[in-house]
């Protein structure tokens, strides 16, 4: 198996999903790593591709992600929370296994109705990780088999990474500020 | 008969077989010498918590042994961060344990919140705002001889407390 630079996963991608694939970034410009963003209501359709299709075979998503973008003065997903997924490629090469190739993808989700599909059931390794998200950031994956908070208490209020979020004054009858 | 001999109030006869002493004294002899504690670790604190549990500390030499309940326990040695989270469990466990018992406060962040006190708003600020504590060891985290000093203050403790009011 051969690898695809990212620059051709994008081209495949734009020509099979068209104008949901938006851009191919880097950030910082030319030096960063490089991410594709694609529309959140096309996510699940674009990771199980690229987990099926013969070329890519990403067996193994890295991380999942989650950003609260709402301070990104200037930025046109300004006010956004954006959900980023790091998959790659692992392959036996001789006696030991190898990273093929990866790639990173990023979607971005409004503040007012963060709502993504979920990729649970592409990779298991997304359960855990859309837990954790929804419980620091609110996002709702749906689709996903058991969203429940993962860290904090079930009866905790809000969602403690973003950026508006104010610690409470007591918790279950304990004061919390210091 | 050696350690018999350190307790207060006590004289051994020359011909042996008997000792005075008082209730109080032998109980708090008893007590001190058989503090045992729960099997309980919460972060890295825990780490150093082992160690002195293990052969180079080795802090069963003061009659300390670990308990797999906190029925069977004296002491609850707080060893870490408490979450809100864990607050509540901490309080459930320190409310199973019989009387009379103790807690050492073991580390920053069980004393007052440590690195967490102004960020973390998952952190309990100090786990006297859940259960009273009887030693607070100071560290981050504390070394096991800093662990030992502690639980020979608890040991200091428990020699002079008077049944009347324990």
């Amino acid at each position: 198996m051969n690898a695809v630079p990212i620059e051709a996963i994008h081209a495949d991608l734009q020509s099979k999903f068209s104008d949901m694939i938006g851009d191919l970034r880097r950030e910082p410009a030319e030096t960063g790593t490089a991410y594709i963003i694609v529309k959140a209501e096309w996510i699940r359709d674009v990771c199980l591709y690229l987990r099926d299709d013969p070329q890519y075979l990403m067996n193994n998503l890295n991380l999942l992600s989650c950003v609260d973008f709402r301070e990104m003065k200037g930025q046109e997903y300004q006010g956004q929370l954006g959900v980023v997924y790091h998959m790659s490629s692992l392959q036996p090469v001789g006696d030991e296994w190898k990273t093929i190739h990866s790639v990173a993808i990023k979607s971005y989700v409004p503040l007012s109705d963060p709502h993504i599909p979920s990729v649970a059931r592409v990779w298991r390794t997304a359960d855990w990780h859309e837990r954790e998200g929804y419980d620091m950031f609110g996002i709702i994956f749906d689709g996903h088999p058991d969203l429940r908070r993962i860290l904090l208490p079930s009866d905790w209020e809000g969602y403690p990474l973003r950026k508006d979020y104010k610690v409470p004054d007591y918790y279950n009858g304990m004061k919390v500020p210091y | 008969m050696g350690l018999l001999n350190k307790l207060d109030n006590i004289e051994s006869f020359e011909t042996g077989n008997f000792v005075f002493s008082t209730v109080e004294s032998l109980l708090n002899w008893g007590r001190l010498s058989s503090i045992w504690q729960m099997g309980f670790g919460l972060a890295c604190c825990a780490i150093e918590f082992m160690a002195a549990n293990a052969s180079n500390f080795d802090m069963m030499r003061f009659g300390v042994i670990p308990r797999p309940s906190p029925r069977h326990s004296d002491v609850i040695i707080i060893s870490g961060t408490v979450t809100l989270k864990m607050a509540t469990r901490v309080k459930r466990l320190y409310e199973q344990m019989p009387d009379p018992k103790y807690v050492i406060s073991m580390g920053s962040c069980s004393n007052c919140g440590g690195p967490y006190w102004e960020h973390g708003y998952h952190v309990l600020k100090g786990v006297d705002r859940v259960i009273p504590v009887d030693v607070y060891v100071p560290g981050c985290p504390p070394r096991p001889e800093a662990l030992l000093e502690g639980l020979i203050r608890l040991r200091d403790k428990v020699r002079h407390q008077s049944l009347s009011k324990a």
